[in-house]
């Protein structure tokens, strides 16, 4: 179990990236935390001859909450940036879904944007950059571009970057006033790659204003997928919730939950069947919905604790 | 020779790196290739790092960098460079003076065949510094990333709570005689 023989780079500044990758890409690969390629290399399920380490380049590690939008460094860890109050506070289901991602030691090192480059259908991040509807910014020699995940993710661990291509930073859009947003997960083991998962962002009409007291309304609720889709697929589901009062939400759980079981396409292993997966997607999706819908503003869970966890728990 | 093989038997690439482990600056003269597990074990001859799976599961090979408990298996030697590389041995590596986490260890009977302590032990002495009074649930939660194969983790958990009550009473301590010599210097 150890890498074949290869050449480390360690560029100090973008350019170098840049004009590294420009010569090594297609022998070689970024490696930012390594906890994704290291495993690969140990494994030798690949042999690049050049790895451009960019750990130690400056201007890679903002972590900056700018207007609504929260702006992630290609070297912010997935520790860093779930421990960020700026961060929790403009969008509450960012740490909430990176509680989930492994366990401490590997969230220290492992990137967020290294998560999204690698692009596993199991992996947190790039579901919810989808779901809030974010976008990378991207650069090259060539030039610079920026890609929202649509376009990012082409199928599972792949995406549409070049060779030559580093994620310079994540974009996250804050949460819109009104809205709520949680993340939840059963995973076999604590720090496992999740059977199954589910973020939601729940928009409703009450927008800070004083209302006197009276009920706020749901008006939208979209719904992404951890290890039950192939790639971020985010499914909209306004037409089963728009209208219905936040204390009345048992009546649409049951349509959100066919709608979603509908939507998801899980495969089969040794872990859970499809049948199984699709279950506990829909399981997971009615509680998550519900704790939303009691929440005050924001959403993201408490303390950590998650009711599938405790539940769920071995 | 046609080029492919040419190739594949090129000369293995290596480079002088410096590593600084437990306080001491190394300069090493290593493959690119080589972990920083393999090089504490290999080339500093600090063998209390242990090796189980190789792909950041078991935490057998957990180290600090900078304060921070990371795998050793999933970081080449040469990346490591430019930090503080801290080993169960930086810990404490004198049997009649254990650290802290270590005594809280013989005081639980955390360990049996051990494989797993190092790991537990670089991981829970991050962890109590940061959380100097976890619960039973934040207890769990920290050594969750760790595997070990004899104790049934029961008293490994105890352990992380008797890390907290030695730190926290030889933190007293520290205060203690802080103050007895900030009055003396008075
Ligand atoms: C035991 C274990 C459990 C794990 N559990 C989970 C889990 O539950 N959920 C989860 O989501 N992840 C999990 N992971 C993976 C972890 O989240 C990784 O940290 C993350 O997926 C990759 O980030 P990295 O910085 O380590 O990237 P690396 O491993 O360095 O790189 C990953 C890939 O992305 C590319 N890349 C990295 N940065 C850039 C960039 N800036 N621009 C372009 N390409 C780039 C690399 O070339 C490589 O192909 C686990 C890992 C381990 C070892
Ligand atoms: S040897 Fe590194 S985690 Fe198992
Ligand atoms: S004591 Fe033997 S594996 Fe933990």
């Amino acid at each position: 179990m150890k890498p074949s023989p290869l050449r480390i780079h360690r560029p100090k500044t973008i350019e170098e990236i840049l004009e590294l990758l420009s010569v090594h890409g297609t022998s070689g690969k970024i490696i930012a935390g390594g906890q994704s390629l290291v495993p690969v290399l140990n494994m030798r399920l690949a042999a690049p001859r050049n790895l451009i380490d960019i750990t130690s380049a400056a201007g890679l590690d903002e972590l900056e909450v700018v207007g609504d939008e929260i702006r992630v460094g290609a070297l912010v860890s997935h520790r860093r940036l779930e421990r960020d109050p700026a961060t929790t506070s403009a969008n509450p289901i960012l740490a909430d879904a990176l509680r989930h991602v492994a366990h401490p030691a590997i969230r220290n090192r492992g990137t967020t944007v290294g998560s999204i480059a690698h692009a596993d259908p199991n992996g947190e991040m790039p579901m919810i950059l989808a779901l809030t509807g974010g976008w990378v910014e991207v650069r090259s020699v060539r030039g610079a571009r920026s890609l929202t995940t649509e376009s990012l993710n082409v199928g599972p661990l792949e995406t549409c970057l070049e060779p030559d291509e580093l994620i310079t930073s994540a974009v996250f859009p804050a949460l819109r006033p009104g809205q709520r947003a949680g993340f939840d997960e059963l995973a076999r083991r604590s720090g496992d790659y999740g059977l199954a998962g589910v973020g939601m962002i729940l928009s409703t009409d009450d927008n800070g204003v004083d209302r006197a007291g009276a009920e706020a309304t749901i008006t939208g609720l979209k719904a992404g997928f951890v290890s039950v889709t192939d790639i971020p697929d985010i499914i909209e589901l306004d037409e089963f919730v728009a209208g219905t009062p936040l204390s009345q939400v048992s009546t649409i759980l049951d349509d959100v939950i066919s709608a979603i079981k509908g939507f998801i396409d899980p495969g089969g292993d040794i872990h859970a069947s499809a049948d199984y997966r699709r279950h506990l997607t829909g399981v997971i999706a009615g509680r998550l919905l519900k704790r939303l819908s009691r929440q005050r503003d924001g959403g993201g869970s408490p303390a950590g604790g998650s009711e599938m966890r405790q539940e769920g728990a071995r | 020779m046609n080029q492919m093989t040419s190739n594949e038997t090129m000369a293995e690439p290596t480079s002088t790196i410096r590593l600084s482990v437990n306080g001491r600056d190394h300069v090493l003269e290593v493959p690119d290739r080589k972990l920083l597990s393999d090089v504490l074990r290999q080339d500093l001859s600090l063998t209390g790092t242990h090796v189980g799976c190789e792909h950041g599961v078991c935490g057998a090979c957990t180290v600090q960098l900078d304060g921070d408990p990371i795998r050793s298996c999933l970081i080449f030697a040469a990346s490591a460079q430019d930090h503080e590389v801290t080993t169960v041995e930086g810990i404490g590596d004198d049997p009649e003076n254990p650290s802290d986490v270590q005594q809280a260890f013989i005081d639980s009977h955390g360990l049996q065949c051990g494989f797993c302590t190092p790991g537990f032990i670089t991981t829970i002495d991050a962890f109590v510094d940061e959380n100097p009074d976890p619960t039973e649930e934040e207890a769990r939660e920290a050594i969750s990333g760790n595997l070990c194969r004899c104790t049934g983790y029961q008293n490994i958990v105890k352990a992380v709570h008797r890390t907290a009550e030695l730190r926290a009473a030889c933190g007293k301590q520290h205060s203690e005689t802080d103050e007895e010599a900030s009055e003396a210097n008075r």
